[in-house]
């Protein structure tokens, strides 16, 4: 590392090749790569103070107060001491330095932490242990199981079968399934052999370092052979090493040149619209400046003109000023530094602190605390809070963050009997509770513990042996895909491809009917005890037309039996007329299923005469093996077979909320904020989801389904929606359309809409109403709605639609989501927030906040960012308010003393009024203060409007606290002038002095300001009055310290006002005039105040008023009854996974890779798969070696 | 069979135990539950209701009135007598005195101006120059001294602050006491007479100490020297002031008196703050109980007149003027506070009508939720 820690940034000609040699260090050296070590530091102990001097002094405030430190060094100009600009900027840029050096130590030491990770390398023939940063490009690595990989590399070889190595991308893409990668045959021969790899002297050519993490191209030269690399090869850094004992890699990216590294780039900086307000604020307050200045500067001119010129007898011009001109050219600098007040340098750093302050609370909160995972909330960018106030849209991922991925089977209907339900004595359905009793499935030894079922009747009826209830779960246990795994005896897990397949046979399991083991062509089966083993004949795989699957299976007895499981209307279809009573029962308890969101599945069941069915397979066999209409041909033979079909029930799973969805939903919705889902998912488990957390209603006027697939379809059925939500729209369309593409900042108005609507929009469409042509109609539509569901939508396409709406509508946006394909959106919106779940680091990595459980959003926006941005606007109103009246004083004075630029105050307080006298009590609002307190912000979800209307700091409210400013400002110069106007002490000495009127003014003005901060303070804790008192006991303490005896004779020059506070704070009529100064300055605000909650009270008056009024604080929310509905509708079909898997467990065509990602949200999968893939490995062995 | 069922239990039960936060707390990275951090700060919430608004603004009204109408009454029972002597209108005494004035003129030109005051002065009485148009304060001529200087540094003597320029050195000597302001030091010498009902005139005998703050006259203005009386020596080397006389050691023949720590030179060099000022000049010290301390009258007003104005507008007063507690006279106070009371109950009866109007039906209204 260089001296000056600048070879970061020396420009390398742009490397158009990689070129390297195996265990050739010397070769590889001469092309300069990085080495392993990767610094994320920005400083080292030399360059830390000009560098960071220079980034501080980038920022405009800093570098404004630069400018006037300089105009304060030009004598002429000079109208302050330089220790009054001085001693502000030292502190701030400290406090800032102290920041960034301790941000900079904690990278320094992440830094060091991984670069001293050990790894061995092999080094002269030996394997040595290294320290990460001395890893070069070319140097052989051995790595063992979980370890980091180290910089990416070339696999060599690996410890497993045909140099296969498992790896977890888990940091890299969020997803948790392993990923399979396999070497080449002619490296992967060397094995562990030491030799072998010390004299691979193989030589790589492949692309420069970039940041694909899913493409690599490369060629291996090795013994005058050429082999190509691919991305299959390639270990890449930040992935984890699984189920493989060891591997040889070979590096070929190290340090910063890795994908990881390269992808690492530069955080988006997110702002807050405050923030952008604020700039904007500022530039305003410049041109105030400049304008009060130039006024000053003219009246200057003038003056000097008029009377200066005269007065020169007593005061002659300097000699540097010819005329008048001049000295107002000079007085307007002049003017510039006194009035630099208006754009405060505390500001900012107040701001700051007050972000950090209000995100620590955040990451404080028990009620944001998650036991089961052991994760507090984390607000990961301190700079966003406020802006938790302000939101009014919310796109939420579905799996993973409404949902836990989680399938229970929580009733069925089995021969017009449903199950399930809890009834109490009085036959009244009861509310299932932790407290309701379990199930007891002791008698199965082979039960899964964590199956939980609460009606005890089903037990009852599988032991009676109903012949119904046994088939039912039969069929459960062999109509399926899922893969058994037993690594010890009675231990067994299951690997579905989809959890809803899953929970069906765990439920199966449990009741007696155990799936045990599959082989291509048969199914074990325990059966209440008994091991059975059917004869797997076929499986009718699952797709998205058929919507079912069966089985045909033989019996050990003989008997062949078809068994079906699939979508209500589907198996309806085909069942026997016979069944038609039974069928309306079970109608009637699909009914009451889907009512609750559940999700349903039908099942039945033929027997075949042995006779057709070898006909049949005959059939199909040909069909199957057929060059032309393969498919067509299957799905007759499939139709032909699956007909008169015996009910057998059916089945409601449910699939799993997070916990409170519904009523966090319900609660975010009451305060006028917007959900939209966005989801990879289907339509239909969309739709049901949307049911279910009560985003879709019953009740709702309509529900648009836009699934077309042309854009003018798209285009016709977002017009139909909205020409029956508000037909007049559609006609004030065209001039919209034109007037848009020029004016960028477009916002779209806000429609107000009768009546409820739902709009859910497939991913297809979606693409389309995503064209420029189309976004505006398709978002207006959308913003009609009260629900938006997109499905099927893909990473980007999530961030288009989040970029679409910060687009065209004013409003803040949150982004909600946990794994690896929100993350888009999540750095789109802006404020992302990251689900601490099971799916990766990834979204929380990139997220603003993080918490583990949806619910918690409720009580981040509704109490968090409510008070954040409360309390930033108070803080922001009363700073502004603050420094404008401090400001104008002196602009009031400029009349009086000639326009000279002469302070009202002394400059000591001019120094310390931002910083000592005022500070604390403004933090301590800002970080303290509560409207009302948490319970009954949610009690009250309405008192989130303001905060979306940007209610409390605009531009308005910017200019009312201007006129505020001038009005104190105004008492403030004007009272004590009037006061002390020729007028004389009780002793007949002088009291309208320079510096007895310096001293009243500024005592009235803290005052003044003080209690105008006890007027804005809502909420009083004991560190308030600390601060407030406290800041007023400092004021005297410090002015009377400053302007004692001792002090003068020390520092003669620096304290003239010696005697001054002795002499006119014993004064009564000074007092009066503090008194009167204060009162008026606080009593038409009172009045104001008083009479608008009187005539126009707002929501947070009312909500005030009631507090106050009760003692109690309101009851904790009711867990309120699962929402139940009568509904008509049911969720058309429940299977949640892809076809093609029967085809894989009947063809043993399949390879491991595919295994590898065979469920890749599965829990049981994340936590064992490897060695689920060993076992199948061990069974299709022989499969493997023919497709290598 | 059932052993792997157990383990397979445990596996979850640790799992959710040490969630919960029992098992291994000190690792638990539950937040405090501090009032602090939880944000549940025992506090005070006042809100501005009728009962706490209106009884204020009531209160206030009832209080400043009373306040407002004592300060009136004071300040108005406060004698005070002003004369205007500049000499712009030619019939007064001292219009000759004003037209031929320059700075460098020797020859000390004086004017009488005659008064009459309607009213006895019973208590002390103090005597005032007054200046109008006269900006002392304004930056240029505030800056223009060095304090050290004044407190008796010699170094500061010998070589004056930049401040002072362009009054720091004359005849290549430093000036003591340098700068504008000492420069510009009020120089009229006001005496004045009491002419008997007899017609003779009798001499009011003026005090000229104990006219400046005490802090000022011990701690902040000190001769060189330290207790060397001989300011002459003290001051050798240095320059009077451009526009005086005679210099610095040379003010009061009293040593307690002269030098920096001249009276009179100290009420100058403290800087008013609005360009109408008046200074102190001399105390008329009640004498007995019996005699007024200044009988009504005829008086003659003697103007030694040094001190131009002219040139820019300016005017010089004469004040004479008794004190009370709050100080000298100035209605504006009382004024203030009985226009504030008053308004304030007037805002008071207006904000009760609103309430009765309108606060009732809001207070009652529901909360829309």
């Amino acid at each position: 590392m260089s001296f000056f820690g600048l070879d970061c940034r020396r420009k390398k000609e742009k490397e158009e090749e990689r070129h390297l040699r195996a265990n050739d260090r010397e070769f590889n050296l001469t092309f300069q790569y990085a080495t392993n070590a990767i610094k994320t530091s920005k400083y080292n102990l030399f360059t830390f103070l000009p560098m960071n001097l220079f980034e501080q002094f980038q920022r405009i405030a800093n570098a404004y107060f630069l400018f006037l430190l300089i105009l304060q060094l030009i004598p002429e100009i000079s109208s302050l001491s330089w220790f009054t600009t001085v001693v502000p900027l030292m502190l701030v840029l400290t406090a800032t330095a102290a920041k960034d050096a301790i941000e900079d130590f904690n990278r320094h030491k992440s830094d060091s932490q991984v670069n001293n990770r050990q790894v061995k390398v092999l080094m002269d023939g030996q394997l040595k242990s290294e320290k990460w940063r001395n890893v070069q490009v070319g140097d052989i690595i051995k790595l063992e199981n979980n370890q980091f990989v180290t910089a990416d590399l070339l696999l060599l070889s690996s410890s497993e079968p045909l140099s296969l190595v498992y790896i977890e991308t888990a940091e890299l893409d969020g997803e948790t399934n392993l990923k399979v990668k396999q070497s080449l045959t002619v490296s992967g021969d060397m094995g562990d052999d030491i030799e072998a790899l010390a004299a691979f002297n193989g030589e790589v050519r492949c692309e420069p370092p970039n940041n694909r993490l899913d493409k690599f191209t490369g060629t291996l030269i090795f013994k005058e052979q050429k082999y190509s690399l691919d991305n299959d090869k390639i270990l890449l850094r930040g992935c984890t090493l699984r189920n493989t004992e060891w591997c040889f890699g070979l590096v070929i990216f190290a340090g910063p040149e890795t994908k990881l590294m390269q992808n690492c780039g530069k955080t988006t900086f997110k702002r807050t619209s405050i923030d952008r307000l604020m700039n904007v604020l500022v530039l305003w307050i410049f041109g105030f400046l400049a304008l009060m200045c130039i006024i000053l500067a003219i009246g200057n001119g003038i003056w000097e003109y008029q009377k200066g010129f005269y007065f020169q007898v007593f005061l002659p011009w300097p000699e540097s000023v010819p005329n008048s001109a001049f000295s107002a050219f000079l007085t307007f600098w002049s003017y510039v530094i006194i009035l630099n007040t208006v754009v405060p340098i505390s500001l900012y750093v107040s701001v700051e602190i007050i972000r950090l302050g209000n995100s620590f609370y955040i990451d404080w909160d028990r009620k944001m605390y998650y036991p089961r995972s052991d994760t507090p909330a984390e607000a990961r960018t301190t700079t966003l809070n406020e802006e938790l106030g302000q939101i009014k849209y919310i796109f939420s991922d579905k799996t993973g963050t409404l949902t836990q991925n989680i399938m229970t089977f929580n009733m069925c209907s089995i021969n017009g009997k449903s199950y399930g339900e809890v009834l109490d004595f009085a036959g009244q359905r009861m509310e299932i509770t932790e407290r309701t009793p379990k199930v007891d499935f002791s008698f199965n030894r082979l039960a899964d513990p964590k199956f939980v079922f609460h009606d005890h009747s089903l037990v009852e009826a599988v032991k009676l042996e109903i012949l119904e209830v046994h088939a039912f779960f039969r069929l459960l246990s062999l109509c399926h895909t899922v893969m058994p795994e037993e690594k010890k005896e009675g231990e067994l897990l299951y690997q579905a491809q989809s959890p809803d397949e899953g929970a069906l046979v765990t439920a199966a399991r449990n009741f007696g009917f155990v799936f045990r083991s599959r082989t291509p062509e048969s199914i074990t089966v325990v059966e209440m005890g008994e091991t059975k083993t059917y004869e797997l004949l076929a499986i009718l795989d699952f797709n998205n037309v058929r919507k079912r699957m069966s089985v045909i299976v033989r019996c050990p007895e003989g008997k062949l039996s078809l068994y079906c499981k699939g979508a209500d209307t589907i198996i309806y279809e085909r069942l026997h007329p016979a069944c038609k009573t039974l069928k309306d029962v079970t109608t009637e308890h699909l009914d009451e299923f889907a009512g609750e969101g559940l999700r349903t599945l039908v099942l039945a069941y033929k027997d075949l005469e042995e006779g057709y069915f070898e006909d049949w397979r005959a059939r199909h066999h040909t069909a199957s093996t057929a060059l032309e209409e393969r498919e067509e041909k299957l799905d007759e033979l499939y139709e032909e077979i699956e007909k008169n079909l015996q009910l057998l029930g059916a089945t409601a799973i449910e699939d799993k909320l997070q916990d409170g969805v519904p009523q966090t939903i319900e609660q975010l919705a009451k305060a006028d904020i917007k959900m939209w889902v966005l989801t990879g998912d289907k339509q239909e488990t969309a739709v049901n989801i949307g049911y279910a957390c009560n985003m879709l209603r019953e009740e709702m006027n309509d529900v648009f389904i836009i699934s077309a697939n042309t854009a003018e379809d798209v285009r016709e059925e977002l017009r139909n929606a909205r020409r029956k939500i508000k037909p007049e729209t559609i006609e004030a369309e065209p001039i919209f359309e034109v007037k848009q593409p020029k004016n960028k900042s477009a916002v779209l108005p806000e429609d107000t809409v009768e009546g409820e609507y739902g709009l859910v929009i497939n991913g297809h469409s979606l693409a389309y109403g995503l064209e420029k042509s189309m976004e505006v109609e398709f978002l207006r539509t959308a913003c009609m709605c009260k629900t938006v569901i997109c499905c099927r939508v893909t990473p980007l396409q999530k961030a288009q639609v989040v970029q679409l709406v910060k687009k065209y509508k004013k409003a803040i946006t949150l982004a909600i989501g946990d794994g690896a394909n929100d993350v888009s959106m999540i750095k789109a919106a802006h404020i992302g927030v990251g689900i601490s779940g099971q799916e990766g680091m990834q979204a929380v990595l990139s997220s603003d906040f993080s918490f583990a459980q949806f619910r918690y959003l409720q009580r981040l926006l509704l109490v968090h960012g409510r008070w954040s941005y409360i309390r930033m606007c108070k803080f922001l109103n009363y700073f502004f308010y603050k420094n404008f009246t401090f400001t104008l004083v002196h602009f009031w004075y400029g009349f009086f003393c000639g326009f000279s630029a002469q302070t009202v105050y002394d400059e000591w307080y001019i120094t310390l009024y931002n910083l000592v006298y005022t500070s604390l009590p403004v933090l301590g609002m800002s970080l303290f203060d509560q409207d009302v307190s948490d319970r009954w912000s949610l009690e009250y979800p309405k008192l989130y409007e303001p905060g979306q209307l940007n209610m409390y700091f605009s531009i308005g409210s910017f200019i009312k606290c201007l006129l505020h400013s001038i009005y104190s400002s105004l008492i403030l110069f004007f009272i004590p002038y009037g006061a002390m106007y020729d007028t004389m002490r009780d002793d007949g000495k002088d009291l309208a002095d320079y510096q007895s009127f310096a001293l009243l003014a500024q005592t009235c003005l803290l005052i003044a300001v003080s209690i105008q901060l006890g007027l804005d303070t809502a909420y009083w804790t004991s560190v308030n009055q600390l601060f407030m008192w406290g800041s007023l006991a400092i004021y005297f303490a410090i002015t009377l310290t400053m302007y004692s005896n001792g002090m003068y004779l020390i520092f003669t020059a620096s304290f003239p006002f010696i005697g001054t506070a002795r002499n006119s704070l014993n004064q009564p009529n000074v007092w009066l005039t503090i008194l009167l100064t204060t009162i008026l300055c606080v009593l038409p605000v009172v009045a104001y105040r008083f009479s608008r909650t009187e005539l126009r009270p707002t929501i947070n008056d009312k909500v005030r008023y009631k507090v106050s009024k009760s003692k109690h604080a309101p009851p904790p929310q009711a867990t309120r009854a699962r929402i139940r509905r009568t509904s008509s509708r049911r969720s058309g079909y429940a299977f949640s996974h892809a076809q093609g898997y029967g085809d894989l467990i009947t063809s043993s065509r399949y390879l491991r890779k595919n295994m590898a990602t065979f469920s890749p949200r599965s829990k049981t999968n994340a936590k064992q798969p490897g060695t689920v893939l060993k076992t199948y490995r061990a069974v299709k062995d022989t499969v493997v070696d023919k497709t290598l | 069979m059932a052993s792997s069922y157990n383990a397979k239990e445990e596996d979850g039960q640790l799992s959710g135990a040490a969630g919960s936060g029992g098992v291994g707390a000190g690792k638990s990275k539950k937040p405090d539950n501090t009032a602090f951090k939880q944000q549940r700060l025992p506090a005070w919430q006042p809100i501005l209701t009728a009962g706490t608004v209106l009884p204020a603004f009531f209160v206030i009204g009832l209080i400043f009135i009373p306040i407002g109408i004592g300060l009136f009454v004071t300040s108005n029972n406060i004698k005070e007598f002003e004369i205007d002597y500049t000499g712009i209108d030619p019939a007064s005494p001292c219009y000759n005195c004003s037209q031929t004035l320059t700075w460098n003129s020797t020859k000390p030109c004086v004017c009488k101006v005659p008064f009459t005051l309607e009213q006895s002065f019973e208590s002390d009485v103090f005597m005032y120059y007054g200046l109008s148009n006269f900006y002392q304060n304004h930056r240029r001529y505030v800056k223009s001294r060095d304090d050290s200087q004044l407190n008796g540094d010699a170094s500061s003597l010998t070589s004056p602050s930049k401040e002072c320029e362009p009054y720091r050195t004359s005849d290549n000597k430093p000036i003591a006491p340098c700068g504008a302001i000492a420069n510009s030091l009020f120089n009229d010498t006001l005496t004045l007479y009491y002419i008997n009902p007899n017609g003779t005139e009798s001499l009011v005998p003026l005090q000229k100490k104990g006219i400046a703050w005490w802090t000022d006259k011990n701690v902040k203005f000190r001769n060189p020297g330290g207790n060397n009386f001989n300011l002459t020596a003290v001051f050798q080397g240095t320059s009077k002031p451009v526009n005086w006389r005679k210099p610095v050691y040379e003010l009061d023949t009293d040593p307690e008196n002269n030098g920096f720590i001249n009276e009179d030179f100290i009420v100058w060099m403290r800087t008013a703050a609005l360009p109408t000022f008046r200074k102190l000049y001399r105390l008329i010290e009640k004498k007995n109980n019996m005699i007024p301390t200044l009988q009504r009258g005829n008086y003659t007003l003697e103007i030694t007149y040094n001190y131009p104005v002219r040139r820019f507008d300016g005017r010089k007063r004469m004040i004479l003027s008794t004190i009370s507690w709050m100080g000298g006279k100035n209605p504006f106070l009382g004024i203030a506070y009985i226009t504030v009371g008053s308004v304030c109950f007037f805002l008071g009866v207006v904000l009760l009508i609103i309430h009765q109007k309108y606060g009732n039906r809001n207070n009652s209204a529901e909360i829309p939720n």
